[in-house]
């Protein structure tokens, strides 16, 4: 008994840190979000819900960070197939190389998509030389122009987090189904997506949590200009005339109520994948 | 056969995305002049020696290094004995931790910054420490998944058991035979840290702000007056984080070879 007690004191410090510096800012993040001057109010959720500005900001986030994990699921899907075809030391290079692209985000990337597509960006250019207007009026500090950021940094995410639900599919199960008279069409519409749509789903929510709590590149590209959560809570929080912390904390319980809800859902649809792999 | 085509167009189009801004970010760094051209019209090392002059560049790399590396030790200080002992001795806690781990992952930097704002702001206590202290748990994700993956490949207990059985104390067993065999997975950990702490901005730049300005901080600043030190900053980030994915990559294929012995 003594010896579990012994063992006990090695855990302590990691449960202060968690308390210190995870439970307890959320739960004054809470308490503050139903706190007035002097009391208890629902005010600041009741300002928030027939707020339309802050309305918009989350309608913004919703159909960006949803739009971005789409679509590149979609691409990465297609990629991760082509991909299987290689052998395995290219494949984990191919891993590899796109581990180092995840780190490229935030700030950064902001910059690269400015160098590409900025006011004097290297294809604005290059479509006003064509004369192609359509393009060369496209505006990177847009929801579109967004888009393409939001999509740089979920597909190296999404690719990590599909490469072993395909690899789960078993050549043996695709052999059976070849014997049985199944095209490849067939297997992959009957067994191999079925089997993997749990996955999909799960890569889904986290790829629109990870869109949702995103903040810094949209800062980069369009200060507190276009209206995000994410943005609304930074400039709530941190703005020196029109600060209004505990706005701030009610949006931001909001979101993390958002992202909790998604977690939850890929946790589950994991935990299900698990289960028919 | 047709459908390999269609996949493989795909995969192109991704190395396509995922390259070219990091590329064209990387020759901007040696562009001369890249305003009205397509392409820049000369290459130089000018940017570069001028970033590399510039003291609140080299002060402000310190303090990253600082902030992350202080961050990434007291995790390998406080969080993975707790993990081991949690993961050896209470298996049946270990659930908590995965719980404590998706939480981290729930409340992404920018809610976090609120919380942490709100509780300790207004009490004397020094924000950058705060802003330590959540780092610390925001790499909890990246530590417990290194840990982990490692104890799990070495059979951890039968080793633990095998050396008491053979006489050794509990503390002997510990350093001298359980750490050296999980020390790649968890350096591997460690340094994935690193560099995900390296390029964090929110919670720095909205807890803290210009007081203590980080790479990311004075990024942010040269975004808006000069473009062509702001990719010099970028293309040493670049450097910084290929080399760390190197050396993550090659302790992760070490570790994996030992497992398989």
């Amino acid at each position: 008994m003594t010896s579990k007690k012994q063992l006990f004191v090695w855990i302590l410090p990691f449960l202060v840190l968690v308390l210190l510096f995870f439970i307890v800012p959320l739960l004054y993040m809470v308490i503050s979000s139903f706190s007035s001057g002097d009391g208890f109010t629902f005010g600041h959720y009741h300002e928030v819900l027939t707020s339309r500005y802050i309305l918009q900001g989350f309608k913004n986030s919703i159909t960006l960070s949803a739009v971005s994990a789409i679509i590149a699921l979609i691409v990465t899907l297609f990629a991760v197939y082509a991909i299987m075809r290689f052998s395995e030391p290219v494949r984990e290079r191919i891993l590899m190389i796109s581990n180092l692209t995840s780190n490229f985000s935030g700030i950064p990337l902001a910059f690269a998509f400015i160098v590409l597509l900025g006011n004097s960006g290297l294809f604005t250019l290059l479509f006003e030389k064509w004369g192609i207007d359509s393009l060369a009026s496209f505006s990177l500090y847009s929801w579109s122009g967004l888009l393409l950021v939001y999509i740089y940094f979920q597909l190296p995410l999404s690719l990590m987090l599909l490469y072993p639900i395909y690899y789960g599919i078993q050549q043996q199960w695709k052999d059976a189904a070849a014997l049985l008279g199944a095209s490849t069409f067939q297997f992959w519409r009957k067994i191999g997506v079925p089997i993997m749509l749990p996955g999909i789903v799960g890569t889904f929510s986290v790829l629109f949590a990870n869109a949702m709590g995103a903040y810094a590149s949209a800062y980069a590209l369009t200060g507190s200009n276009y209206n995000l959560v994410a943005i609304r809570i930074g400039a709530l929080i941190s703005g020196d005339i029109f600060a209004q912390p505990e706005l701030a904390s009610a949006v931001a319980v909001l979101l993390g109520v958002t992202m909790v809800i998604a977690m939850l859902l890929s946790e589950w649809s994991i935990k299900k994948t698990r289960r028919n792999l | 056969m047709k459908k390999r085509g269609f996949a493989d167009l795909f995969f192109f189009f991704l190395l396509l995305y995922l390259f070219l801004p990091i590329l064209a970010t990387m020759l901007y760094a040696f562009a001369t002049n890249w305003n009205k051209t397509v392409l820049p019209e000369g290459l130089t090392f000018k940017w570069i020696s001028t970033l590399f002059q510039d003291s609140s560049f080299i002060e402000a790399f310190g303090r990253s290094v600082l902030l992350s590396g202080g961050a990434v030790l007291l995790a390998l200080l406080f969080i993975v004995p707790a993990i081991f002992v949690i993961v050896l001795y209470f298996p049946k806690y270990e659930k908590w931790i995965q719980a404590a781990v998706v939480m981290v992952y729930a409340f992404p930097g920018v809610i976090l910054a609120v919380g942490l704002i709100r509780a300790y702001a207004h009490i004397g206590v020094p924000m950058i420490l705060a802003v330590l202290g959540a780092y610390v748990i925001s790499i909890l994700p990246y530590i417990y998944q290194g840990t982990r993956n490692s104890l799990r490949s070495v059979n951890a207990r039968q080793l633990l058991d095998a050396a008491e059985l053979l006489g050794a104390s509990k503390a002997q067993a510990f350093t001298k035979i359980l750490l050296p065999a999980v020390y790649p997975g968890l350096f591997a950990g460690a340094l994935l840290s690193f560099s995900v702490l390296f390029g964090e901005f929110v919670l720095i730049n909205l807890v803290v702000g210009s007081r203590f300005e980080t790479v990311q901080i004075y990024l942010m600043k040269k975004l808006s007056t000069s473009g062509h030190i702001a990719s010099s900053v970028v293309f040493v980030y670049l450097v910084l984080m290929g080399i760390l994915t190197f050396i993550i990559s090659m302790l992760t294929k070490r570790s994996k070879g030992a497992a398989k012995v």
